[in-house]
């Protein structure tokens, strides 16, 4: 097995090459999603029988909520990456996937509120899923703050890791405990082993705004992670090279 | 393996003397506390029955405000005077090490803490079986605060901002045990079983006490590298 290639893959440099390679087909495919997600779940997909027009929020409350998760097992994942095996790049990741991670749990915070207001009649109820999306936020927002208040890099990023782990395992734990304290949200639709209890029709522009909202996640990652490895390769001499082709310097 | 536990035995006995010697350290959050107490009591006006209903809430709460601000004696000194770095040359394994820091911390701290909590719980008027039930949680508790904060408190040392920070961080992961703390004296106010809460904090003090002393001395590293 030949493993030098695909660890090449994984260094600053490489990466910042293939990446923004890859820049104008994530940026046009997550385009594309959105527009035929937003169609699909806007116009075509049929009217809730019990919810009217207002269930239509779904199509950007419920993919924020999943993707608030999703990067924060990333994040983890990329700082337990560097913490074991000293990769910069996961590093690196991991400290670019907080802000949008934080920003995601807000945008299912505020559109689950939205909806809520119509739906419960209130913006905000302390129930279990809310609360325990509000708690993800206040992980999220700690992380950031770490991240702040450390000056070296790498010890940011490998402090991070431990804090972000130690999420990882308490993430269950409080979503559980809140879970039993206090509960008023619906239960879930979409991920039970059986057959979602939702129609096909409503189900396929949900799936296809997951899919845009996860493309967005990626494109908008690399474009952070670039500005990172910029900044943290300064000193290198392909980035002295790359400034002076693009007349930077 | 002597040789780590004579360590650890030493260096939770060095941090005992330490914490009781530097009595204000012991004294402030207890006084902390109650102050916490005495504003919620004003704030929500002597109606008992009212009270009855949120006490159990306004003392677990001032527990864990208490316990935050309590951390830094953890570890900060002992970083200042390069007593840390010390520890991180030592042979003995650090998480042995950081583990009986935490004892001995939750040693100084716990006891003055539980047995002020019971006395306010009284002055406030709960009933027996809601003290009896906060004592109970607060003992099976107490250690998760002190090992969960012990991360937090790794973490953030010496940084600048450290005490607020370490707040950020830690209060978020504090959540399950205030959850289970305040559920048990609910049913107990309701003359309900609270043996479900007791179980589940004393499996979260089994997770902490086994997970956490690692990654405490791991962030140590980290920060001191």
């Amino acid at each position: 097995m030949n493993f030098v290639p695909f660890h090449k893959y994984g260094t600053p440099k490489y990466f910042y090459s293939w990446s923004l390679a890859l820049r104008p087909w994530l940026g046009g495919a997550c385009v594309l999603l959105f527009i035929a997600g937003l169609i699909g779940g806007l116009f075509l997909a049929p009217t809730d029988y019990q919810q009217g027009e207002s269930f239509r929020i779904i199509y950007v409350h419920v993919p924020a909520a999943w993707m608030s998760l999703f990067i924060y097992i990333v994040m983890a994942s990329a700082g337990a990456c560097g913490l074991i095996w000293h990769v910069k790049l996961a590093d690196i990741v991991a400290r670019a996937c907080a802000p949008l991670g934080a920003w995601f749990t807000f945008l299912a915070l505020f559109t689950g509120s939205l909806w809520g207001k119509p739906m419960w009649g209130t913006y905000w109820v302390w129930d279990a899923r809310l609360t325990s999306e509000l708690i993800l936020l206040f992980l999220y927002l700690g992380y950031i703050a770490l991240q702040g208040a450390i000056d070296d890099r790498r010890t940011a990023a490998r402090a991070g890791a431990i804090l972000a782990i130690v999420g990882t395992v308490n993430i269950p734990i409080v979503h559980y405990s809140v879970e039993w304290w206090n509960t008023l949200h619906q239960g879930p639709t979409v991920s039970k082993l059986d057959a979602p209890s939702m129609d096909t029709s409503m189900l396929i522009p949900l799936l296809i705004m997951a899919l845009a909202y996860n493309l967005y996640f990626v494109a908008v990652l690399f474009e952070r992670v670039r500005c990172e490895i910029l900044e943290f390769e300064r000193n290198t001499n392909w980035v002295k090279e790359l400034a002076r082709d693009k007349g930077v310097v | 393996m002597n040789d780590a536990l004579n360590a650890a035995r030493a260096v939770a006995l060095r941090d005992l003397k330490r914490h009781l010697r530097r009595r204000q350290d012991l004294v402030q959050p207890v006084v902390f506390f109650v102050i916490v107490v005495t504003l919620f009591a004003i704030a929500v006006g002597p109606d008992a029955a009212i009270f009855a209903k949120i006490a159990p809430a306004g003392v677990w709460v001032a527990v864990l405000l208490a316990t935050t601000i309590n951390l830094d004696a953890m570890f900060l000194s002992d970083y200042q005077d390069g007593t840390i770095e010390q520890l991180l040359l030592s042979p003995a394994p650090l998480p042995l090490l950081v583990a009986s820091k935490i004892f001995a911390h939750w040693c100084a701290t716990a006891g003055p803490q539980i047995a002020i909590s019971i006395v306010v719980a009284i002055v406030l008027g709960l009933e027996g079986p809601v003290v009896s039930a906060l004592a109970a949680t607060l003992i099976l508790g107490s250690p998760i605060l002190s090992l969960v904060g012990a991360i937090a408190s790794a973490l953030t040392v010496g940084l600048r901002g450290g005490a607020m920070l370490q707040a950020l961080i830690i209060l978020p992961l504090y959540m399950p045990t205030l959850i289970f703390g305040t559920a048990a004296m609910h049913n107990a106010a309701l003359d309900l079983p609270i043996s479900a809460e007791i179980y589940f904090l004393a499996g979260l003090g089994v997770m902490a006490v086994s997970l956490a002393p690692f990654a405490a001395a791991m962030a140590l590293r980290i920060r001191l590298s």
